[in-house]
């Protein structure tokens, strides 16, 4: 009896992909500098399909990868040869939307977009926005921690996430937080947050929803320097007043999304664009408080400052902005995404630092980032298929990364490690910190199956010596387990 | 050779203070390199290491071997106001780094339970916020990355200093509210605000049904109070209810804010406090969680308020509460003995809220826990987390009492 045949009788059998051809569809993410061919890649159907098939893989010890919507910009999700691949896109119902109390319960497979449509109705938004929205998963996004523009003034997905059911790597259901978000002893839901589904599934996914504002002002300002616009956002916020979003698009940037069909109407000979964007309940608070950011940005020698004039006006404005990374495909077949995150002030110094580091390697590089909290994502367009060229943009990834430490920052905001991120990870944390990480990592998973190989590179480990989860593997054993599941580990290239 | 001598003798006479009032020796390292120092001996000799901070919230009185202060570790090794992140040492007193972080233009939107000299470390590791949660999130929103020292004397760093980071796995949440269960806390980096261009407090006293109503129809009216609480008689010393409203902000929205709270006051009548007035007010129902020997935390949903203040009058009484009705966060404080912290907590796990015990004596704390026992499957994840980070056992904390 093959692996696969066994997760048929579990999901059904067009829900079990095995030919190469509908495999190799899975071995990326949105990152193309990665590629990976999972085993096996199976799509439950419901939480006790997704359940019986971790069971299964549990007790033959097979390891295994939880995937969204694959719009992850790391590597995360991607499968080792050995690995099954469990595509949670089917677990996609919103289970409960709580209007008095302002929460959502969900599936992890359903899309960002979707719960926020769902919510808009009852006057509430589930504000974290990454640019993939509208096709990316709630429990991608927990995985990851994802951000987005408006994470500025609302937080990012750690802050929205009260509870979760978490399927354990040994197929035991642990629930951590509750309803109110207060935890249960200590706060394992924000442990459990960015921990990149090595820590297990969740399976029920509790999130914040917050009133949606009733007004909302759309900036775009365009500067002459780089430099000019981001003095100009350390003056909007030092001012106190916190904007939604805070956002900086370069000219490389600008071109690419004026020349694609999401032009937005940037004005192309700008050295950069700021997207500011204030919302709030009151209307009188909007407008005064927009006044003032108005000022701040012409006194920060803003060339000029458009106000949205209607809502058609402003999504244009930020559809450019959202699918900026879309546009980037015209300038080359290939494009490497960076995630640093600086200290605000060093904005100015590091975007000139990547300038030279580009001009250096003769790469070119596009700037468009969450400039609000230093979120940067420099863009290197290339082609893969140039040998050559491809060392160039591993090289200069290298030396951006190192600039963004030295000026006290860090290796990703909002995109994770992964695998594309491994080798930086000793840049910014000493072997005792990384030992730690991992040992933690064993308590959740002391065989290490859920998606193996990601976070934590091991070899610059210090060792420490985890004491696992005594349980582990022992609860919830009469539930799901079959005797006819207990094959072979061999049997897992059978039938292919 | 006593534990004293032995610990003189690796940190230096300028470490040991005088002993704690149950004569454990207490002992102030200088330095994180010298809490690590301390706590990798204290591994290696077993000795049983209680964590303290001033000694002005939880009670000096678990059994140990010796007492490790934080409170020389008072340093801010930096303020950036254009970031608007800080360091700070654990065994800074929220007061000074109020302080300092004023006189640079920054603020941090915490106002926790507590005496004005209560250490930054004291409040992360018990994650105690005040009013200021229902504008600005619970504890851990305000932190951007920690470095604790394990029970076996390593010293880790989590999360970093910028704005967001999700490099590797959050270590920082885990000490945010461990009791200092995974480890001590030796150093904070800290998100900032810009300190508030306006700020003022409004107080509408009443019924508690009233302020309850008056509080949801602020929220249902769009205003965006920084703090909105409700405060029993007692500790208010009012004679009726009290709901407090804190408006902090820019001008322009604090002044949108006040125009729309007397639409919302169900025709009660605010009555606006003059700055040092509220500062009074904020900082009494601060310093009210002090002193009576047990403070705990419970967490429900909004809608669940006002079942959840009747449970606790018919249970343990009223007379000295806080909470904030549109989280659902409620702190009491008062003298209550084992049986009924444990017949209420049985009772709230029931309607799925957790309570947490904030402070309490030891006795107490030894036998209900501050989190008491957990859900199905996580104690044993609870108990793996623990071992990790202190393998020993030399951290002496009551995290599930017996």
């Amino acid at each position: 009896m093959s692996l696969a045949r066994d997760l048929a009788a579990i999901v059904g059998e067009k829900h079990v992909r095995e030919a190469r051809a509908e495999r190799v569809t899975y071995s990326m993410d949105g990152l193309p500098t990665h590629r990976r061919v999972p085993d096996l890649v199976v799509l439950p159907g419901s939480r006790e399909e997704l359940i019986a098939a971790v069971r299964l893989l549990a007790a033959l010890g097979v390891p295994f990868v939880p995937r969204g919507a694959g719009t992850g910009l790391s590597g995360g999700a991607l499968a080792d040869q050995g690995s099954v691949l469990l595509v949670l896109t089917r677990l996609n119902r919103i289970l409960q939307i709580d209007q008095a109390n302002r929460r959502a319960v969900v599936e992890p497979g359903v899309v960002n977009a979707r719960l926020g449509a769902a919510a808009k109705p009852h006057g509430l938004q589930y504000a974290p926005d990454p640019s993939s929205q509208s096709a990316c998963t709630i429990g991608g996004n927990v995985a990851e921690n994802a951000g987005g523009p408006h994470c500025l003034k609302y937080g990012v997905t750690a802050n929205h996430i009260l509870a979760l059911e978490v399927l354990l790597a040994d197929g035991s259901l642990v629930e951590l937080g509750s309803a109110g978000g207060e935890p249960w002893g200590p706060d394992l839901v924000g442990v459990f947050v960015g921990s990149e589904g090595n820590f297990g599934i969740a399976t029920k996914i509790t999130v914040r929803l917050t009133p949606a504002p009733r007004a909302i002002r759309t900036l775009l300002a365009d500067f002459s320097s780089i430099r000019a616009a981001g003095e100009a956002v350390s003056a909007i916020i030092a001012s106190g007043i916190v904007p939604a979003a805070l956002e900086m698009m370069d000219q490389s940037c600008i071109r690419a999304v004026e020349d694609s069909v999401y032009a937005a109407g940037y004005p192309r000979d700008a050295a950069a664009v700021l997207l500011v964007e204030l919302d709030g309940r009151n209307e009188g608070a909007v407008t005064a408080e927009t006044a003032t950011v108005t000022e701040i940005l012409r006194k920060s020698a803003a060339r000029s400052v458009r106000s949205a004039a209607t809502e058609a006006e402003r999504e244009r404005l930020w559809q450019g902005r959202k699918k900026a990374f879309g546009a980037m495909g015209r300038l080359s077949r290939d494009l490497v995404v960076q995630d640093a995150v600086v200290p605000r002030s060093a904005l100015p110094q590091v975007l000139d630092t990547i300038c030279a580091i580009a001009k250096h390697y003769g790469l070119v590089v596009s700037n468009v980032f969450h400039a609000g909290d230093g979120n940067l994502h420099p863009n290197i367009s290339f082609d893969a298929t140039d040998p050559v060229l491809k060392k160039k943009v591993e090289a200069a990834s290298a030396e951006i990364m190192q600039t963004c430490i030295d000026a006290g920052g860090t290796i990703t905001g909002e995109h994770g490690v992964g695998i594309d991120k491994l080798r930086y990870m000793p840049l910014i944390f000493d072997a005792e910190s990384l030992g730690a990480m991992q040992a933690v990592r064993r308590v959740f998973d002391p065989h290490e199956l859920v998606n193996p190989g990601k976070v934590v590179p091991v070899h610059a480990c210090r060792e420490w010596s985890s004491m696992g989860n005594a349980e582990f593997g022992m609860r919830n054993r009469q539930a799901g387990f079959n005797s006819a599941f207990h094959i072979p580990h061999s049997a897992f290239v059978a039938g292919r | 050779m006593t534990i004293l001598d032995k610990v003189t003798a690796l940190l230096g006479e300028g470490a040991v203070l005088e002993a704690a009032p149950d004569r454990v020796p207490r002992v102030a390292p200088g330095s994180p390199d010298a809490v690590a120092l301390l706590l990798g001996t204290a591994h290696q000799e077993g000795w049983r290491v209680r964590i303290e901070g001033a000694g002005t919230w939880l009670q000096s009185d678990a059994p140990a071997d010796l007492a490790l202060t934080t409170r020389r570790l008072d340093r801010i090794p930096a303020i950036e106001p254009p970031d608007l992140t800080a360091t700070a040492e654990a065994g800074i007193g929220l007061d000074q780094l109020r302080q300092q972080l004023a006189d640079r233009g920054a603020w941090l939107a915490i106002d926790p339970p507590g005496l004005a000299g209560r250490t930054l470390g004291s409040i992360v590791s018990t994650a105690t916020a005040g009013p200021l949660r229902h504008g600005f999130g619970p504890i851990k929103d305000h932190l951007l990355g920690v470095t604790f020292v394990t029970g076996d004397g390593r010293m880790v760093q989590s999360g970093g200093r910028v704005m967001k980071n999700v490099a590797g796995y959050d270590l920082t949440r885990l000490q945010a509210g461990g009791f200092g269960a995974f480890g001590v806390i030796v150093l904070v980096h800290l998100r900032l605000r810009a300190l508030p261009r306006a700020d003022v407090t409004y107080l509408l006293e009443g019924a508690r049904e009233d302020l309850t109503q008056v509080g949801e129809d602020i929220a249902a009216a769009g205003l965006t109070p920084a703090a909105l609480e409700l405060v029993s008689p007692a500790l208010a010393r009012r004679e009726r209810w009290v709901l407090g409203v804190r408006l902090a902000g820019s001008p322009a929205l604090v002044a949108a804010d006040e125009a729309g709270l007397g639409a919302a006051s169900g025709g009660g009548r605010f009555t606006s406090l003059r700055a040092e007035e509220a500062h009074a007010f904020w900082m009494r129902l601060s310093e009210g969680f002090a002193v009576r020997p047990v403070t705990f935390r419970i967490g429900g949903v909004p809608t669940a308020s006002d079942e959840l203040l009747d449970l606790l009058q018919h249970q343990l009484g009223d007379e000295w509460i806080s909470a904030s009705p549109a989280s659902g966060a409620i702190r009491w404080t008062g003298d209550a003995g084992i049986d009924r912290l444990q017949r209420l907590r049985r009772t709230l796990a029931g309607m799925e809220v957790p309570l947490t015990l904030e402070r309490a004596p030891w006795a107490v704390r030894q036998a209900v826990g501050h989190f008491g026992a957990y859900r199905e499957g996580v104690g044993p994840l609870v108990t793996g987390l623990r071992r990790t980070f202190d393998p020993g056992g030399a951290l002496v904390v009551a995290t599930e009492g017996s």
